[in-house]
């Protein structure tokens, strides 16, 4: 819809802001750091709206928890949309001079009524109401989300369905509104912004436009394929046809973290070569071929980082890297040495520079800037620009920045890809505990008084239904897999829903039990939506 | 909140039932309204922080103390962290927070200065022997019926055993005593013995509520303009211009805004508010109306002493009636003007007379003193523009309203016009509260309360947080300037005195230590400080005398506690044992 990935407001706004939708994201836990910036925003006096399945830790911060089903996002968001233009909410200045395919929007979302809305989401019709009422009426209004959204097999079109209320009301592109989907580690924004992504180069240049190419190929010395690669589930599908044998992975553990683990696991250990770089000796690891021990970032590393809010930071090695460890850099320059191939340059600063000067919305930012001015925010395209702490502003400009108007999407509720059955009548739905990190390997390796996440909530009504007991150890199928873990009564998850965290591999391969449908467009798997049956471990 | 960690204590039916007594549904900070709607939030949670304190008082008085159990449930029902809710319950006296054992009422003696001197001590085993609940502790406010009991009830209402001759009028106000010689008369306890104190039309037909008639006819500006000409200072203790704080909170636009009338007089030996309240509780409940429409504040707050039941139930009735009247609520006298008030009990605790401890206090956290600035006429009950006055002094803006500056000034001096309460108790004749103009000599005071008994060795000025001083002062007019340029204070109106019989060492023994258990332990230096300076005072009362190392080692604290605590509890902590060891009250081996 806007282009380039990244949040479109700055830390400094969620805590100025009216109005916060935080959807499908459990901040708290997930994005401890940004959700600080968010609680001083509730300090000062925003009213926060949650909506999420579960009443997560962040929830219970919000004014208001709207407990949707599982997958029933764009029901709620067109519902949302609707009730706001019924109700003559919109911004229709900004509607006419900025956005296109209004008309077509308008009637997409006619049959979202609240009633209907009600009866697909279940939650209460005056909740949404009133939701649409404050984010529409606000003079500064922010929608937040992360994985609830993006990890459904139709993730694209919940995101559009969020991005829609924000064109409705003009809430993005200006200091305090806007769009913010969080990013997780301190440094997955920088590793989009560098071009790993399988159809852009640094910047969020495409690969498929030659006068992009030319610019790089020019710097590299190298022809370069005129082709957009393929993203991770392709690659595994691709490695189920036969046509991909060779996998590098640095800094991944696709072996504990893919949807269906069994089918990724036998895909990994079938190929021809596998090697690994990371700084632990992951599951994924052990299937390699060969392992290069790589450094931390963080502590060991020399560079920079660039955090959700689109800021490039200076980051310093505080100790050097134990045993055989090397840096990311010298991996990657002697391997391409080996390959016959000399890369140039190995000192951060002068592939930073390098960077500059191919990366547009990267020129502005100098060590010595960075350095100074605490970081910048991108696009920062030269010396003399101060950096961008909210992305979108050409849409308030008279002539969109030379732009076309920004356009409407048409998306329609479908559901989560798998649908609860007699045979699997719960649903499961995964994901982030505040103490622990993705597949547990930076973050099993230390104690915590607070860690919970390997066992699988579940309401005690279902308990009670079920004839289980709090703690009780159960066995947990879905269509394909079968697990055992203990469950955890909690009365903040829904009847029907189950949650557990995928922290844990080790002792709970809980992805033997997720849904690998994904999306064309996003490449993600639905780890949100799985349904899935408890039964008493027979005695 | 979310990041509630209780423990695993849970409540009774009991604890539970006494909470929900005071909390409405509504107050709940968390509310689920179905299974797929639950509503909470900072707002809802900040907007009920301030029920914390009614809720502990609720738990108090109904179950006899407040378990972890209980604690958890008002946390879960205000979403407040348990560690804070245990912190604010266990800063105040009146608290419990361990299993008293028993299920009996409990009688707070008091242990301070009049009260020592009277036998407090005895009586508080005479009462043990009787097998009463006793609990040894501060001032209660009754220092003119030395000593003092407070009776805090369990499953009952709480009670002062003196009172019981009071409650109904007309009473006997023995303790009041009229000053001879007055020119024009009484001003502030005039309507005492006079007026009934539970009758609206009692009040009304002595003049009640002209004064509130005449102040919505001049308008705000005018009102505090005629206050600022009167001259008229703050009678709590600090003496600042009334009209200073009224015209800065009348300043402020756009925001809610406070008046609160500070009915926390902990200082030993100050009862004069307590008097006041009792008596003629319809004129501070005039008073501070016409501090809130002047300074167009909506709302007005009453933070009382839980040691006060009495003047409790008097103001609350006279709430009442004034509101059924339309003296309060939407339309204040029909003038348009929205103005309430709500009272609040305090729970024991010397500081919250602190104008932003006892902010705190409300707001339901701890009664720690706040920096300052900002002050309270912009950042002051909720961070809002709030203006603090002491009861005497709203009675006397009632008086200058009604009768003009000018007739203010007729009495007093030209830099302290105006007349002031004082109370005398200790080895003096007749105890009580006297209005006298200011400017009468201590000598002149003394005799209007009959004199004094015995020998007097020393007088106590300001109460504990004054300062000592012996019979070559007496002709000392009492006068802010006139007690200052001679090294002591008014205070409060506190004039305590001391026969040769005196305990001195055991006397300033408890003094030290009140300061010790009143610090609320904010700055360093004060809570530090107070505790040496008690240590020092029971070393010397097991040596008989006071070495020159520790005499320099109190001045230096007292003067760390002045310069580096934020409030006047440190500032002034050491002013009572500094002035007694320089008149040779103690210290000297003798």
């Amino acid at each position: 819809m806007f282009g380039a990935g990244g949040g479109t407001a700055s830390y400094k706004e969620i805590e100025e802001v009216d109005v916060v939708l935080l959807w499908g994201s459990n901040a708290r836990e997930a994005h401890p750091i940004f959700f600080h910036h968010l609680m001083k925003g509730l300090k000062n006096g925003a009213k926060m709206f949650a909506v999420d399945p579960r009443r997560t830790s962040s929830s219970k911060f919000a004014d208001a928890w709207l407990g949707l089903d599982v997958g029933t996002d764009i029901a709620m968001a067109n519902a949302v949309a609707r009730e706001i233009i019924h109700a003559g909410l919109v911004n229709e200045a900004f509607i006419t001079h900025s956005t296109d395919g209004y008309e077509t929007y308008k009637a997409s979302v006619e049959s979202y009524t609240l009633e209907y809305a009600e009866k697909v989401t279940g939650v209460p019709a005056s909740a949404i109401k009133e939701m649409a009422h404050a984010y529409a009426t606000a003079g500064k209004a922010q929608i937040l989300w992360t994985l609830g959204i993006t990890e459904h097999h139709n993730a694209v079109d919940n995101v559009l369905s969020l991005c829609n209320l924000a064109l409705l009301t003009g809430h993005v592109g200006k200091w305090g509104s806007g769009l913010v989907p969080l990013r997780g580690q301190n440094n997955v924004q920088g590793g989009g912004d560098m071009g790993a992504l399988p159809n852009k180069f640094p910047g969020f240049q495409d690969v498929t436009d030659a006068e992009h190419r030319a610019k790089f190929e020019a710097v590299y010395g190298a022809a370069l394929n005129p082709e957009d690669g393929i993203h991770l589930t392709l690659m595994f599908e691709a490695m189920g046809r036969g046509e991909l044998t060779a996998a590098f992975v640095l800094g991944e553990n696709p072996a504990d973290s893919e949807a269906d683990i069994d089918q990724a696991r036998k895909l990994l250990s079938g190929l021809d070569c596998l090697v690994v770089q990371d700084i632990f000796m992951t599951r994924t690891a052990e299937l390699a071929d060969v392992v290069f021990p790589a450094s931390v970032a963080w502590a060991e590393s020399d560079g920079t980082v660039t955090s959700s809010e689109r800021r490039v930071q200076r980051t310093r090695p505080a100790v050097t890297p134990p045993g055989q460890a090397r840096h990311d850099i010298d991996i990657m320059h002697e391997l391409a040495k080996r390959m016959g191939v000399d890369l140039g340059a190995t000192e951060p600063e002068a592939l930073w520079d390098e960077l500059r000067s191919l990366s547009p919305m990267h020129g502005g930012m100098s060590y010595e800037r960075l350095e100074s001015e605490g970081g910048l925010q991108w696009p920062c395209p030269d010396l003399d620009h101060p950096g961008s702490p909210f992305l979108h502003g050409w849409l308030w400009e008279e002539d969109l920045g030379g732009r076309a108007p920004s356009p409407f999407s048409v998306v329609e509720h479908e559901g989560p890809n798998e649908k609860l059955t007699d045979q699997f009548p719960l649903r499961l739905t995964t994901g982030r505990s505040l103490d622990s990190y993705n597949t547990g390997v930076q973050s099993n390796g230390f104690q915590s008084p607070i860690r919970y996440g390997e066992e699988l909530d579940i309401n005690p009504a279902d308990g009670v239904s079920l004839n289980i007991v709090d703690g009780e150890r159960v066995s947990v199928s879905s269509p394909r897999g079968t697990v055992e873990m203990n469950v955890r009564f909690q009365p903040d998850i829904p009847v029907g829903l189950t949650f557990t965290t995928y922290h844990f591999p080790a002792l709970v391969d809980i992805n033997k039990l997720t849904n690998d449908a994904w999306d064309k467009r996003s490449g993600t798997s639905e780890f949100k939506a799985a349904s899935i049956r408890v039964d008493k471990i027979s005695a | 909140m979310a990041d509630l960690h209780l423990t695993i204590d849970n409540s009774t039916d009991a604890e539970r039932a006494a909470v929900d007594d005071v909390l409405s549904p509504d107050a709940r900070v968390v509310i689920h309204e179905s299974e797929r709607l639950v509503r909470g939030g900072m707002t809802r949670k900040n907007d009920r922080r301030h029920l914390l304190l009614p809720a502990l008082h609720a738990l108090q008085a109904d179950i006899g103390w407040i378990s972890a159990g209980g604690l958890n449930y008002i946390s879960d029902v205000l979403q407040v962290p348990p560690a804070e809710a245990y912190g604010v319950a266990t800063f105040y006296e009146l608290f419990r927070t361990e299993d008293p054992g028993h299920s009996d009422s409990t009688v707070h003696v008091c242990m301070d200065t009049s009260c020592q001197i009277a036998g407090a001590e005895a009586l508080a085993q005479a009462l043990e022997a009787d097998g009463k609940q006793v609990h040894r502790g501060p001032c209660l406010g009754q220092c003119e019926r030395a000593p003092a009991q407070f009776v805090q009830g369990r499953g009952a209402a709480d009670s002062v055993p003196a009172d019981s001759d009071n409650i109904a009028f007309p009473g006997a106000f023995q303790s009041i005593q009229r000053a001879a010689g007055h020119t024009g008369g009484l001003r502030l306890l005039a309507n005492i013995g006079v007026v009934d104190p539970t009758s609206l039309a009692s009040y009304r037909e002595h003049g009640g509520y002209a004064a509130l008639e005449k102040a919505l006819s001049m308008g705000g500006q005018a009102v505090i303009d005629e206050v600022r000409s009167a001259g008229l200072t703050g009678r709590g203790g600090a003496g600042f211009p009334t009209a200073i704080k009224w015209q800065g909170v009348a300043d402020e636009q756009g925001r809610p805004k406070h008046v609160i009338a500070n009915a926390d007089e902990s200082e030993p030996g100050t009862f004069k508010d307590r008097t006041l309240m009792e008596n003629d509780p319809f004129a501070l409940i005039e008073g501070l109306t016409i501090a809130g429409v002047s300074v167009g504040a909506e709302n007005g707050w009453i933070y009382i002493r839980g040691e006060y039941p009495l003047s409790t139930a008097r103001l609350t009735n006279a709430i009442e009636h004034a509101r059924t009247a339309g003296l309060l609520g939407d339309d204040v006298m029909g003038s348009g003007q929205r103005f309430d008030i709500e009272l609040r009990r305090g729970a024991g605790a010397y500081i919250c007379g602190e104008e932003t401890a006892l902010m705190e206090s409300i707001e339901g956290f701890r009664g720690e003193p706040r920096n300052k600035p900002p002050f309270p006429s912009t950042h002051g009950l909720f961070g809002e523009p709030t203006a603090v006055n002491n009861p005497e002094t709203l009675l006397n803006a009632l008086y200058i309203v009604l009768n003009s500056s000018a007739a203010f000034r007729f009495v007093g001096t030209e830099k302290s016009p105006g007349t002031r309460l004082f109370c005398l108790s200790g080895h003096v004749a007749n105890p009580g509260v006297y209005e006298v103009p200011q400017g009468t000599t201590l000598r002149q005071m003394i005799e209007v309360a009959g004199g004094a008994t015995g020998t007097t060795k020393a007088i106590l000025m300001g109460g504990a947080a004054g300062s000592f001083i012996d019979d070559g002062q007496l002709d000392m007019p009492l006068t802010g300037e006139d007690t200052r340029e001679r090294g002591t204070t008014l205070g409060s109106g506190v004039i305590t005195l001391f026969d040769d019989t005196v305990d001195f060492t055991s006397l300033l023994t408890r003094i030290t230590e009140f300061f010790k258990s009143e610090s609320c332990g904010q700055c360093v230096p004060c809570r530090v400080g107070t505790t040496r300076q008690h240590e020092v005072i029971v070393e010397m009362g097991k040596q008989g005398s006071l070495t020159d190392e520790r005499n320099t080692l109190i001045d230096d604290m007292a003067m760390a506690m002045a310069d580096a605590s934020i409030c006047g509890l440190g500032h002034t902590a050491a002013g009572a044992v500094q002035s007694a060891i320089r008149l040779g009250l103690i210290g000297s081996a003798s």
